[in-house]
């Protein structure tokens, strides 16, 4: 496989106000993001790729000066690879309010002179795709080959179809959902409580007082984590596994490699991740809901779509259930649209959707593809 | 026998920009053919990944799912034709299907070995199950759980209210209309709901 040149990211600028769903306008901000491929003459090989939760616009690819920082979606993304960056120019959007530079939280508000902390605006999936939609604007693409996300970027990829229905040809929603469901925003509040109780929160202007909520943050981590894995493959990894070969009859003490490995998970993630970026970002799952204005149908939610769908979901992920996908084919083919569906049998659960498996990666390179295919008829 | 005779055959009962369901799809090479031949679209229900993945490379829309599971993505009367190939004999609630089918699509096609194939009573008689080009497998390592003719299939369609449309037995590639019951080793109806 050759190996890709290194990456960079870009940022764009915005001085023309986002009117956001809240009712409220981000005034002014700048947008991270990055592109791989070249976009043809015809400007119509360009992909979208939607970021979830914790990811950034480093999809693919690494830095010149930091060759151990991977890309998110490297296994899929890149020259050779299922979305083939020798046919496609991918473009992956940091979505505002995140933390990897594009205008968030811990930036200066232009009414204040001070971060926003908690106060900026709650932002959601649509108030992102529109936000992207700009920079596909900026870079001349009127039309994309594909949209394409996974678990809370597949909301994104769904929301685009419905937003700009003409704007893609196709949509690749994988892991995702048409909405949480009542367990999901459980496991959401719990992860907001644990860092909005956290004293060092400071009711979100924590940077004033040269702290971060890392326990909250470390906590609400923890328990995503967990939601990530199948049983199966944290039985797998774990069991009950110890750390020493005794018990240490502790109730503090790490005891279990699970509480060990969740417990690391959850100190790096504090380390590089805001407490108000996970409050934004996991209130903007709990509102994605395109089915809400329709009095709970999605099939006429879904009546405004005009891509071709690729759905993917896994067996084991129980966060977003292959029964949620099935949700959304299920409403494209009430509205004769064109889906494919694969249900993958992978053992890995919702973190399935990042991993290398064969049958996953095969489905989508082959529709790939296709899309890259037509673009040449 | 060739494969694509029959399905050529198959392809042939389904009226020209029909909008299609093919449960048990396999490859998709059927749906592709009826896109391009006949202008037909639809979408394919399989299970296997290697089939699934066949499908897509093809370009038909397929949907992995079990059909042990039933029918619950479609609703009422959404297809002009749904096939079931050499699906119907794999599958423990046969009857049900059969019923699914006929709820989702106006016509149904539905093709699958005739047990009652001369050479297969030939074995019976002999006093072992039959194992042929079409029956391959032995009793006990076969997907085919439910074995039935010809002649039966009329009689399950009558008790669920199904008009046949048309019947026929296929043989090596060939229209058996001549007692398919005993001379071809596949039969072939294609129905409606009465």
């Amino acid at each position: 496989m050759p190996m890709p040149g290194p990456v960079s990211a870009q940022q764009m600028h915005f001085a023309e106000p986002l009117p956001l769903r809240s009712g409220a306008v981000l005034r002014d901000y700048t947008l991270m993001f990055e592109t791989y491929g070249t976009l043809n003459a015809a400007r119509s090989n360009a992909v979208l790729v939607c970021h979830a939760l914790n990811a950034s616009h480093h999809v693919a690819g690494v830095y010149a000066d930091q060759p151990k920082n991977v890309g998110w979606w490297d296994n899929l993304i890149g020259p050779g690879k299922p979305l083939d960056t020798d046919r496609f120019f991918v473009v992956c959007v940091n979505n505002p309010g995140s933390c990897f530079g594009s205008t968030g939280p811990m930036h200066v508000n232009p009414d204040t002179g001070h971060p926003y902390g908690s106060d900026f605006p709650v932002v959601t999936v649509e108030d992102w795709v529109d936000a992207q939609a700009r920079v596909l604007d900026r870079l001349g693409i009127t039309q994309l080959a594909a949209v394409m996300g996974g678990s809370l970027g597949g909301m994104q990829a769904l929301s685009w179809t419905l937003q700009y229905p003409e704007r893609m040809r196709h949509a690749l929603v994988i892991a995702s959902a048409p909405n949480l469901s009542a367990q999901n925003i459980a496991f959401n509040e719990v992860a907001r409580r644990a860092i909005v109780t956290d004293p060092d929160f400071h009711g979100g202007h924590f940077y004033a007082h040269g702290v971060v909520p890392k326990r909250g943050l470390t906590v609400a981590r923890m328990i995503g984590h967990i939601t990530y894995l199948s049983d199966d493959s944290m039985e797998a990894k774990f069991g009950r596994t110890l750390r020493a070969a005794e018990l240490s009859y502790s109730t503090q003490e790490i005891e279990f490699q699970i509480e060990s490995y969740l417990r690391y998970q959850g100190d790096k993630f504090s380390a590089y991740f805001d407490a108000n970026t996970y409050l934004l970002i996991t209130r903007a799952l709990d509102y994605f809901d395109p089915a809400r204005d329709y009095e709970g149908n999605l099939s006429s939610a879904l009546s405004r779509a005009q891509a071709k769908f690729l759905v993917v979901s896994f067996t084991t992920d129980w966060r977003f259930s292959p029964l949620r996908s099935r949700e959304i084919v299920k409403a494209l083919l009430d509205n004769r649209r064109d889906v494919s569906y694969a249900e993958i049998d992978a053992p890995h659960g919702h973190d399935a959707f990042l991993l290398d498996d064969p049958r996953y990666h095969g489905v989508v390179r082959a529709y790939c593809a296709n899309i890259a295919a037509e673009l040449n008829a | 026998m060739s494969q694509r005779q029959a399905m050529e055959i198959i392809a042939a009962l389904v009226p020209e920009g029909s909008r299609v369901l093919d449960l048990g799809c396999g490859d998709g090479a059927l749906l592709a053919l009826l896109r391009d031949r006949r202008g037909c679209r639809g979408y394919g229900v399989e299970l296997d990944d290697a089939k699934v993945l066949a499908g897509v490379q093809r370009g038909v829309n397929v949907l992995q799912r079990n059909l042990e599971e039933g029918l619950s993505l479609f609703e009422d009367n959404s297809f002009d034709v749904v096939l079931q190939l050499d699906t119907l004999q794999n599958l423990r609630n046969t009857e049900a299907m059969l019923q699914e089918t006929a709820r989702v699509g106006r016509i149904g096609i539905v093709s699958f070995p005739n047990f009652a194939h001369w050479p297969n009573r030939l074995q019976v008689l002999r006093g072992r199950m039959p194992v042929t080009k079409v029956l391959p497998y032995q009793w006990y390592d076969t997907p085919n759980i439910r074995v039935g003719t010809f002649a039966d299939f009329r009689i399950l369609a009558e008790k669920n209210g199904l008009r046949i449309l048309d019947a026929f037995g296929l043989h090596e590639g060939e229209v058996v209309r001549h007692a398919p019951n005993l001379r071809a080793s596949t039969a072939v109806f294609k129905f409606e709901r009465r």
